[in-house]
């Protein structure tokens, strides 16, 4: 194949080994090269690099954003929390006080009420003895009749002063 | 005459060198299998390692690139 | 196949696939000429252009919350932003610029390739091997200049035996020079491979036309074939270029830290 002259081009040889299109081949590559570089060292490379660190810096300065507004809601959180607290401390002492109140008016009206009852009592009680005292005024003076009347019967001589002794300590014994 | 028999052995040498095909394949291989192994081993390294996993790939088939560059040679160039 | 071809008759299936690789005047027949306007020139300018259609134009929002192509764009820049300062170090983002070019021509071109009666300019050797030496240079020259002498340390490997080490350092320095070789052949190969390897499968595709027998199995086959082989040079056309970049980058390295 070697031996046949370059006759028609398809027909033989490798076209990567024509060594009559390395020339061509290498200019337009190099040229090719240069402006790629070119493009790329002026303007693309340096535009995305700015892209990127412009988005780092978005995202940094998000993140803190974010960070701070957690702080603050951590914050409002545990302002809500101590204000809950002290409702309720709040709330507890108006019951206790409320509670203390009501227990010193039933307190007063207890004793009012007790202190009416013995003096109720007393007066029962006096009333009572007095009704005693008179029972028993009475049961001597029926018996010192019924005696008199028994010894004057009997024949006696009823002395007043002796029957109501003898009544009298009849009635003790 | 003589040509034909220059241009028989040509072709016999190209098929030849397409047997470095099954060396290069055997390599690929090898490299791809004994990495797959390593990474199941340690599947935390294996991220670290796959620009060299190519590198041993393309070094591994580069020679059978260049038997089949030799039967086109042998085909095309002799 | 060749034979089958033959078999065929002269209207039979046309095997060309390399005649895609071919180097052709934009405008009329003859030479090539240095700066002759060619499908070279076209598709690297194709090429320019979706770059700046990606880069700058998709980027013209500058906005915070990203569009759909402003952020494929910024996507790319932190891509590759990352690996080399992964793989280089922070002091090789000096180079981010022209590996950022490097990345973004080659990907470019590979998937620009890709199109139906495209031109794949990383397919050739010319190419390649132009953007290798690029990278080796850079390397070599700037491993002299940050470490003047020093740089020859690279390979004196200082943590091998003694008697071991001219042994190594010959290998190191075949091994450096032959760097620029594979670097660009196996950006190149890969390529060609899988657009000639499309090219083949598409020449078996109208075997229906030529004996419906044979081509009712062959042809839904080859369809299927160039269909999964697309997919797979999709994948071939990124990994590759990803690889020219993260190897300029392992280079980048030995040159920025030679002590190793």
């Amino acid at each position: 194949m070697a031996s046949e002259p370059q006759a028609t081009e398809s027909a033989s040889g490798l076209p990567q080994l024509d060594f009559s299109t390395f020339g061509n081949q290498i200019f337009w590559l190099l040229v090719a090269l240069v402006v790629i570089y070119f493009i790329l060292s002026r303007v693309a490379l340096p535009r995305i690099a700015a892209v990127l660190a412009e988005r780092q810096g978005t995202i940094t300065n998000d993140l803190a954003a974010a960070e701070d507004l957690k702080v603050k809601a951590v914050e409002a959180e545990e302002a809500y929390k101590k204000a809950l607290a002290d409702a309720r401390t709040e709330a507890q002492k108006i019951v206790a006080e409320t509670k203390a109140a009501i227990k010193a008016d039933l307190d007063k009206a207890n004793e009012k009420a007790d202190q009416e009852i013995k003096a109720r009592t007393a007066e029962g009680e006096k009333a009572l003895a007095e009704i005693r005292d008179g029972a028993l005024e009475a049961v001597r003076d029926v018996a010192k009749d019924v005696t008199a009347e028994l010894v004057s019967a009997m024949g006696g001589k009823a002395d007043g002063r002796s029957v109501s002794a003898a009544v009298t300590a009849r009635m003790k014994g | 005459m003589e040509g034909d028999i220059v241009q028989m052995g040509a072709y016999i040498g190209a098929g030849l060198a397409c047997m470095g095909m099954g060396g290069a394949a055997v390599g690929v291989g090898n490299v791809a299998g004994n990495f797959l192994a390593g990474a199941l081993r340690n599947p935390s390294a294996a991220g670290g390692q796959t620009a060299t996993l190519f590198i041993g790939i393309a070094f591994a088939e580069a020679l059978g690139i260049f038997s089949f560059l030799v039967a086109l040679l042998l085909m095309f160039a002799v | 196949m060749a034979t089958e071809a033959q078999g065929a008759g002269d209207g039979g299936l046309v095997f060309h696939p390399m005649d895609q690789f071919m180097v052709k005047p934009l405008f009329g027949a003859g030479e090539v000429g240095f700066f002759t306007l060619t499908n070279v020139t076209l598709w690297m300018a194709l090429t320019v252009a979706a770059i700046f259609a990606l880069l700058v134009l998709g980027t013209a929002g500058r906005a915070t919350i990203p569009s759909r192509t402003q952020s494929i764009a910024e996507l790319a820049y932190d891509f590759v932003r990352k690996m080399v300062e992964d793989v280089a170090g922070k002091d090789g983002l000096v180079f981010f610029p022209y590996i950022m070019t490097l990345f973004l021509f080659i990907l470019f071109a590979n998937v620009l390739g890709l199109l139906p009666m495209a031109f794949t300019t990383t397919s050739h050797i010319a190419v390649t091997a132009v953007l290798a030496m690029m990278v080796f240079l850079t390397v070599t020259i700037v491993g002299f200049v940050r470490h003047g002498a020093g740089f020859l340390s690279l390979f004196w490997v200082s943590s091998a035996p003694l008697p071991l080490r001219p042994v190594l350092a010959l290998i190191e320095v075949i091994s450096y020079f032959v760097r620029p070789v594979s670097h660009s052949i196996r950006l190149a190969g890969n390529m060609m491979a899988g657009h000639a390897v499309v090219k083949v499968f598409a020449a078996f595709a109208p075997m229906i036309i030529i004996s419906t027998g044979i081509g009712l199995l062959v042809t839904p086959l080859s369809i299927l074939a160039i269909a999964t082989i697309y997919a797979l040079e999709l994948l071939v056309a990124f990994i590759q270029a990803y690889v020219f970049t993260i190897l300029t980058c392992v280079y980048l390295k030995d040159a920025l830290h030679p002590h190793h």
